[in-house]
């Protein structure tokens, strides 16, 4: 089966430093992938090589069996990749419903309307309506994102996303800085998430990883340290070494 | 209490957006009804009058790329004043009929913006600010130095006006230019409205508070940047004609960085990024300028300057945002 | 030929002389900005407080140059320290308009203030006698005060890179302009470092004020009308960075000396063509980290 999304040989180099070293990266159609790794092991650096918010040294990105290496953001965004922010990346002083209409509205190619009403889009409102109560948000959407507690913003983080309708959706640490009595329910909605989107997450916290993921790949200093189960990693010693320290081995 | 939450929840601000409800409230027609209440009532007024619905025009223009856009500009007279020049030159040199005049001035502060939106709106922030300052600044030299055209520092005198629709002369009392300039005011705020509850506007909006994120959702950011600021640009325009075709003259202060700044401070006072602070702003700055700076020209900036430091540290959204903090707070009380 | 000659030594010199007014005054401007994001655009008023303190100083009192000018240094960089303590400091996280908005408000305060005080007119400079005269080098003359000018902002520059290439509060303004949250982190103490440095930049700017009010005026208008061409120098050179600002205001400084020698008819025209020239090729400035 060709994959949705692919990496070959990608490498991104600042100057003499090596951030990404020939990464070869495969995600299925429907998989549920996370890539681990330790601070300054070139996640965020790959993240943005696949959005395209930075162009890679050398090696290519395939979304869809198509070339996308120089293609810009917004047209990888139109071939069905989506993504999250590890810091939340919302449109603060607009309602919940507008901030999950705007990314609707740019699928849909009614965004740009300079002629007619935004409240008259109905297809626009309604599937914003629907995708915020199937995330439990529905009793949120006329508030601004600015008044609403952390861990329901982050929710909005995800519904943007989901408002492109993805093939392949990024979601960079979902529950970064969610307290624990709130980020189940931010699983459950990763739980709850159609199978037929591929979904690669970026994740420090090893709980949610073992418990979401079919597939882990682990990088180290830019390159891939290893790809297995769950059950491969956990049980790796080299893995265990550089990710999870000496002491826990 | 109950009458004065419903009162001020008609002054809910106009921030466009997927639910937001575009029909033109009752009050909206408040300014319009004013407008035509000062024409029978206070006809020694009317000159004054239409130079506040000229620049209310303006501070229209300003608004949807500075409220709506998050387009930081001091540079804004650059199409005020092409505009007003394109207007007088061709009412000079070629036709002195003022519906041309407009749709020339327009055509001409567009495409102006257009060629220099396209240019400075790759940038962003204190370098975007520097080139809206420098574009303008070239605009003041230029008009400065080709006196043959624009009459140089002595602005451009001579100009004639046609009747509008060969039958109402501009006369020396403001009655033709204030109606012919609260036509066009309408007009503009009309469209200005109708872009701000547009799809469109509603992504301005989202530009405006997370340009990263609306690159992320695949918007064309920059392509909205343009064409907002080219649609900004021309009203402008039409603003700086109308005045030409008021007054019958252009001056040099019509590119000049008072006015730029100015027409900031009026916009900050009414409030931005809420249509009607274009409309406020313009008629208590100008009014108070008008009974309060020819007497104490001295102290005029010195509070100004104030009011601006007050309004920045304590009152962000102007005068309106004020009225806004207070309809939350009725809302609040009543909600509970 | 030699006339040729003797016009380019001439324009040359005076360029060098306003580009170092422009660097000593704009230097402060680019380092606020460069370390606080702050959009300063009142950095004039303080050019022009130190020029008016100075020339009080000098005029009123009877002070000579070397004194009121430090008088002016140190009266500045206090009513700074005031200013950022209550009032910028309040600004540091609001958004780049309610920073302009504020500045463009001391601005017209500043301007106010300073017409009730001193009247419109500019202010008369009374130069000592050893700035009056010529300096002779090469068998050519150069006007003392301008060579004076030159050589004493040559000296503050080389303190003031000296300073932040060697000293440990260099080394935390560069730490914290690369980074603030990282400097944050290993215990700098950002809010002391920012006042700090804030103060240094006005007094800066004062001094500049001062010794170049020969060259550039002290009226009212003066932070307004001058605004462009310090933010110029900013936008150039680069924010915070000090090399950056000193090649673009020498630029600026000869640039403009030339325009208005051979070309006075285009004003300053051809200095903001090459600004916006220079901005579309490199946003960030000649020597600015590419954002």
């Amino acid at each position: 089966m060709t994959p949705v999304l692919e990496t070959r040989a990608l490498c991104k180099s600042f100057g003499a430093l090596t951030v990404a070293d020939t990464i070869d990266f495969h995600l299925g159609a429907g998989a549920r992938h996370a890539l681990i790794g330790p601070n300054g092991a070139g996640k965020t650096t790959f993240v943005n090589m696949l959005t395209g918010r930075i162009p890679p040294s050398s090696g290519s990105i395939m979304l869809g069996g198509a070339d996308i290496t120089a293609a810009s953001q917004s047209e990888r965004v139109k071939r069905g990749l989506g993504r999250t922010f590890q810091i939340n990346t919302l449109f603060r002083n607009l309602t919940v419903v507008d901030n999950v209409a705007l990314s609707v509205a740019e699928r849909t190619d009614v965004g740009g309307g300079l002629f007619g009403v935004a409240s008259k889009q109905k297809a626009v409102v309604a599937e914003s309506m629907d995708l915020l109560g199937s995330l439990g948000l529905a009793d949120d959407a006329r508030a601004t994102v600015i008044g609403l507690p952390y861990g329901k913003q982050r929710l909005v983080e995800i519904a943007i996303a989901l408002g492109l309708k993805p093939k392949v959706l990024l979601l960079d640490e979902p529950a970064a800085g969610v307290p624990s009595l709130e980020s189940h329910r931010i699983l459950e909605v990763i739980a709850a998430l159609p199978s037929d989107i591929a979904v690669l997450i970026i994740e420090h916290d090893m709980d949610l990883v073992f418990r979401f993921a079919k597939r882990i790949t682990v990088l180290a200093q830019g390159a891939v340290l290893m790809e297995g189960t769950p059950a491969e990693i956990r049980t790796d010693l080299r893995v265990r070494q550089v990710y999870l320290g000496e002491d826990h081995v | 209490m109950t009458i004065a939450a419903r009162l001020l929840s008609r002054l809910a601000p106009h921030a466009g957006g997927y639910i937001a409800d575009a029909r033109i409230r009752p009050i909206e027609y408040l300014p319009w009804v004013v407008a035509i209440i000062i024409y029978v009532a206070a006809p020694e007024y009317l000159p004054l009058g239409s130079y506040i619905l000229i620049l209310m025009l303006f501070a229209l223009s300003l608004d949807l790329i500075l409220g709506y856009g998050g387009i930081i500009t001091l540079g804004h007279t650059a199409y005020f004043g092409i505009g007003a020049y394109s207007a007088g030159i061709l009412a000079k040199f070629v036709t002195a009929e003022p519906f041309t005049g407009l749709v020339v001035a327009a055509v001409c502060a567009g495409v102006f913006g257009l060629i220099t939106g396209a240019v400075i709106l790759r940038t962003t922030g204190l370098t975007l600010l520097m080139l809206t300052l420098a574009i303008t600044s070239i605009c003041y030299e230029v008009a400065n130095k080709a006196n043959d055209w624009t009459g140089g520092a002595d602005g451009l005198s001579g100009i004639t006006m046609n009747p509008v629709f060969g039958q109402f002369r501009f006369d020396m009392f403001g009655n033709t230019a204030y109606l012919y300039s609260l036509v066009f005011l309408i007009l503009g705020w009309w469209i200005v409205r109708r872009i701000v509850y547009s799809p469109f506007g509603a992504s301005l909006a989202g530009i405006r508070e997370n340009p990263v994120r609306m690159h992320a959702i695949g918007a064309p950011v920059y392509g909205r940047l343009v064409v907002v600021y080219t649609i900004s640009a021309m009203i402008a325009g039409v603003a700086g004609a109308l005045l030409t075709h008021t007054t019958q003259f252009v001056g040099l202060k019509v590119l000049g960085f008072e006015l730029s700044g100015d027409l900031v401070v009026m916009l900050i006072l009414g409030g931005v990024g809420r249509l009607y602070g274009a409309i406020v702003g313009p008629l208590i700055y100008l009014v108070a300028q008008d009974l309060l700076a020819k007497q104490y020209p001295e102290y005029w900036y010195f509070w100004i300057g104030a009011l601006l430091v007050v309004i920045v540290l304590f009152a962000r959204g102007g005068l309106l945002g004020i009225v806004d903090a207070l309809r939350a707070r009725f809302e609040k009380a009543r909600g509970r | 030929m030699e006339a040729l000659l003797g016009q380019l030594v001439s324009v040359a010199f005076h360029g060098t002389a306003y580009g170092m007014i422009l660097y000593v005054i704009s230097v402060g401007l680019s380092v606020t900005m460069g370390l606080m994001g702050f959009a300063n655009l009142a950095h004039g008023v303080f050019a022009m407080a130190g020029g008016y303190v100075m020339l009080s100083m000098m005029n009123a009192y009877g002070l000579p140059f070397p004194l009121a000018l430090a008088i002016a240094f140190v009266a500045v960089a206090l009513g700074s320290i005031v200013l950022e303590r209550l009032l910028y400091a309040r600004l540091y996280a609001a958004g780049e308009l309610a920073q302009v908005l504020f500045t463009i408000g001391l601005i017209l305060m500043s301007i106010a203030v300073a017409r009730l005080i001193y009247g419109t007119l500019q202010q008369p400079v009374n130069l000592p006698d050893y700035m009056k005269g010529q300096f002779h080098l090469l068998g050519r003359d150069f006007p003392a005060y301008r060579v004076i000018v030159i050589l004493f902002s040559l000296t503050l520059v080389m303190l003031l890179w000296f300073g932040v290439e060697r000293t440990r509060w260099g080394a935390m303004l560069r730490a914290a302009v690369d980074n603030r949250a990282m400097a944050q982190s290993i215990g700098i103490n950002t809010s002391k470092l920012f006042t700090l440095t804030f103060a240094l930049g006005s007094g800066l700017a004062a001094i500049g004020g001062g010794m170049g009010a020969e060259l550039i005026a002290i009226q009212p208008t003066y932070p307004f009308e001058h605004l462009v061409f310090f933010l110029i120098v900013v936008a150039i050179g680069g924010m915070g960075t000090l090399r950056g600002p000193f090649v673009a205001a020498l630029l600026i400084g000869v640039t403009d000396t030339a325009c208005k020698y051979w070309l006075p008819q285009f004003g300053a025209f051809f200095i903001y063509a090459a600004t916006i020239a220079i901005l579309l090729w490199r946003p960030a400035g000649l020597f600015g980290k590419a954002a």
